[in-house]
């Protein structure tokens, strides 16, 4: 051949070999997909207990002892701490990435609206989260009896709380010991005192008679005695934007770094995992992923493979693993996995006190999660809804920034000036600058968090026509509210106005039918959980009580997909316990699942 | 770790809030074992190399004119002028953040420069001169015109929705800076130890017993 013709062909084969699969010779005793709540703690357990494990995580690595904007003043940023498209919950926020993923998209069907907040990030959202630990109650695990709308776990909440206890010890939570019913005491630190217009909405709130007891932060208010990694709480008000000091639970600083420190848990950033590969039995070999870096892709096996890419990423994952042995997608011969999605319901009101104007200066940061709470109490008979909300409550003398003093023309014509009299309200000059001190630290907010139930026709699925810039499959959305979360969102908005009455605020009239009550849209407060759920009968569940795939013995899932029926309580702290639960399961049964 | 231990990790000893802020300055550092994109020269620790590249960006663009900048740092000193506790608007640049976050957020672009534009013309047609170069008293009486939306002239209104978003821009960039935080007596942002509302404070509201 002429020369010519050689370098043709070897320029083809330079080309033909840009993009590889590139087979790992290491095999690890197990991955772990997501560095989270749930991935975080199956990490921590099973490295700690000397199994080699990789944990494979989609976005870059943080540590919050170094990345956290902790600290910093609105002026160090030339927004004042906005939010932005890379940091929806403002420009020092501890979550990286949000609604819109460039290049990683999700569609929605028959006139679906469904948010997907996605955290590519060491921790994932466990860096940017509002703390509030709480556990699921007796009534959460089994609320079949109640009326009938839910199905129950096949788990009760005494076999999940001895996982609760050793997860409260380990990480550290603050609260007070209740003894309500569904509201399960834990193992407590003290919680922070109430700020002082918390103190005006628990006079409020008892006189409207609404429950308000202490919070539920996983704050360290007190340092954790076996624990020299972690420093305690110095109030700074900001664990949103995660903590230098570890001083809250973010699934980095609390699980994955220390665990890294066994040297038995290697961690890959910026590896997106494409599918979970299979063998002609059907058991789990390991997984598919590209690394963002070099933009190549990896096959990587091991013994048992761990899913905490999140509800949603990991029913994603599941159906895009098919194979001869798994023709529905892994783990999916009932049918399930895709279904089942659900998110908190939530609504939530604000106002400010003419009793606070003029208010002497202190430090009143307190903690980032709430100091006070309001659990559900209410009795069902004699509502429209079933099952209930909790309330989170907050107000004080926080930092300016972003939005601070907007809307002053719709306060300081409601109250006398200096002067006593009434001024008109907006204006501008001396007066108006004045107002803006005034008017300091007189605002307040409340938001319902609740139980939606669980519906079977509300579920992701793989979109057929769709990839992601990796070349993923994604998902596709479909998702309605019913009557029950509209009413009970109508519920919070009268129970908040109720509640600001009695305070004496200045607020203003209640959420309407036209926005459904203020009711957010499916996906906004981010507790979408379900999708890849737990049960006894695998023709009516993907995972068994120890969130064992029933359709394959070597694959797990550990973040909030398990979930058969939300609470109305956040995701987190259970998803942190079922963890720990199914790792140690993990590491009882490996005998018999011969690895 | 104990706290003392703690405040030494965070580079402060048992200094004044306000050296602890400086101490607490982040080093130039990229992200712990991030290998996306290498980064930059000038990176910030915990920043993403996008958001570095979009602010740069942004800093690079200009959108307002000289006309407009001037007619809003009029409009600003007048909406937050100085007094004795605290500089003007224009001291403390909010005419800058102003234009920063017309970039950042340009949903406010057109209300911004259609609502200078407009005020112009209410000038021109009034005093046969822009706002910027008509008289102190004239300068007051049109923005009092649009200050008080519940008094404000129905053919007011557009002046009216303009002035609001200068207000609430104004008092943002003011009171988000050094000077404002301080005029504002914002004591937070620095390790503390909050033991709830202090005694006094809690007297004087009759709030003992909550």
């Amino acid at each position: 051949m002429t020369s010519n013709l050689w370098s043709l062909i070897s320029s083809l084969e330079h080309h033909m070999n840009d993009i590889q699969i590139k087979k790992s010779a290491t095999s690890y005793d197990a991955i772990v997909v997501g560095s989270g709540a749930g991935g975080g703690m199956a990490g921590y357990v099973l490295a700690h207990a000397g199994l080699k494990v990789l944990m494979l995580e989609a976005g870059p690595f943080f540590d919050p002892a170094k990345d956290s904007m902790q600290l910093k003043w609105p002026y160090e940023s030339p927004r004042r701490g906005a939010s932005t498209n890379t940091r929806n919950f403002g420009d020092f926020d501890g979550a990286f990435g949000g609604w819109d993923l460039e290049g990683e998209p999700y569609t929605t069907k028959d006139k679906t609206e469904f948010y997907w907040f996605r955290s590519r990030m060491l921790g994932g959202r466990t860096n940017h989260w509002g703390r509030i630990s709480l556990r699921m109650g007796p009534n959460d695990f089994k609320g079949h009896h109640i009326d009938g709308l839910t199905d129950d776990w096949p788990i009760t909440y005494d076999e999940v709380k001895p996982f609760y206890d050793k997860v409260d010890r380990m990480i550290g939570v603050y609260g007070t010991v209740e003894n309500l019913p569904n509201e399960p005491d834990g193992i407590f630190l003290p919680p922070p005192k109430p700020r002082l217009n918390e103190l005006y909405i628990k006079k409020g709130a008892a006189k409207a008679g609404v429950k308000v007891i202490a919070g539920r932060g996983s704050v360290l208010t007190e340092a954790l005695p076996n624990n020299k990694d972690r420093g305690a709480c110095f109030f700074c008000g900001q664990c949103g934007r995660s903590c230098k000091v570890y001083g809250d639970f973010s699934a980095s600083s609390c699980l994955v770094i220390p665990a890294m420190k066994t040297g038995n848990l290697k961690v890959i950033p910026n590896a997106m995992v494409r599918e979970v590969l299979t063998d002609a039995n059907g058991l789990a070999t390991g997984v598919s992923y590209i690394n963002k870096d070099d933009m190549q892709e990896y096959q990587v096996s091991a013994k048992i493979v761990i899913l905490g890419a999140s509800a949603g990423e990991s029913a994603r994952l599941l159906l895009n693993s098919k194979s001869a042995a798994h023709p529905g997608g892994l783990a999916n011969s009932s049918g399930v996995v895709g279904k089942y999605l659900h998110d908190s319901t939530g609504s939530s009101a604000g106002g400010w006190l003419p009793q606070l104007l003029d208010r002497k200066r202190y430090n009143e940061d307190g903690t980032g999660s709430i100091h006070i709470y309001g659990p559900w109490m209410s009795d069902n008979k004699k509502l429209d809804f079933p099952r209930g909300y909790h309330i989170e409550f907050g107000g004080g003398m926080g930092m300016p920034e972003y939005g601070f003093g907007f809307g002053m023309q719709d306060m300081n014509g409601a109250v006398p000036g200096r002067d006593g009299k009434m001024k008109e309200a907006g204006g501008f000059g001396a007066s108006l600058k004045d107002d803006y001190r005034r008017f300091y630290g007189t605002g307040f907010g409340m938001a319902g968090r609740g139980m939606a139930i669980a519906r079977e026709d509300n579920y992701c699925e793989i979109d057929p026509n769709v990839v992601d810039k990796f070349g993923i499959p994604v998902l596709r959305f479909h998702y309605k509210w019913s009557d029950y979360e509209i009413k009970q969102a109508k519920h919070m908005q009268e129970t908040f106005q109720s509640i600001m009455h009695e305070m004496g605020a200045i607020y203003s009239p209640m959420e309407g039918p036209e926005t459904n009550y203020g009711l957010e849209a499916p996906g906004r407060i981010i507790h979408e959980v379900g999708t890849v759920r737990m049960g006894d009968d695998p023709k009516k569940s993907a995972l068994n009580k120890w969130c064992q795939a029933h359709d394959c013995k070597n694959l797990f899932v550990v973040d909030a997909s398990p979930f058969v029926q939300q609470g109305d309580k956040n995701a987190t702290w259970t998803i942190l316990a079922l963890s720990m639960r199914t790792a140690e399961y993990i590491l009882e049964q490996r005998q018999k699942l011969n690895v | 770790m104990n706290r003392r231990d703690s405040l030494k990790f965070l580079g402060i000893g048992t200094l004044a809030a306000a050296t602890m802020v400086e101490a607490c300055k982040p080093k130039n550092e990229k992200l712990a074992e991030d290998t996306t994109n290498k980064p930059g020269e000038n990176e910030e620790a915990g920043r993403l190399p996008n958001e570095v590249a979009r602010d740069k960006k942004l800093n690079e663009e200009k959108f307002f004119n000289d006309h407009e900048m001037a007619t809003i740092t009029v409009l600003a000193d007048i909406i937050i002028p100085k007094d004795a506790r605290s500089g003007s608007a224009s001291d403390a640049k909010v005419p800058d953040f102003i234009e920063f976050i017309v970039k950042d957020m340009p949903e406010n672009q057109t209300p911004m420069r259609g609502g200078l534009r407009w005020l112009d013309l209410q000038c021109l047609n009034r005093y046969n001169k822009t706002f910027v170069d008509a008289a102190s008293a004239q300068q007051l009486e049109i923005v009092t015109a649009i200050a008080y939306p519940k008094k404000a002239k129905p053919e007011m209104q557009q002046g009216v929705a303009f002035f609001n978003l200068m207000r609430d821009l104004t008092a943002t960039g003011f009171f988000t800076t050094k000077m404002g935080i301080e005029d504002l007596g914002y004591v937070g942002n620095s390790p503390n130890k909050w033991t709830g509302v202090p005694a006094d404070v809690l007297k004087q509201y009759g709030m003992e017993n909550v």
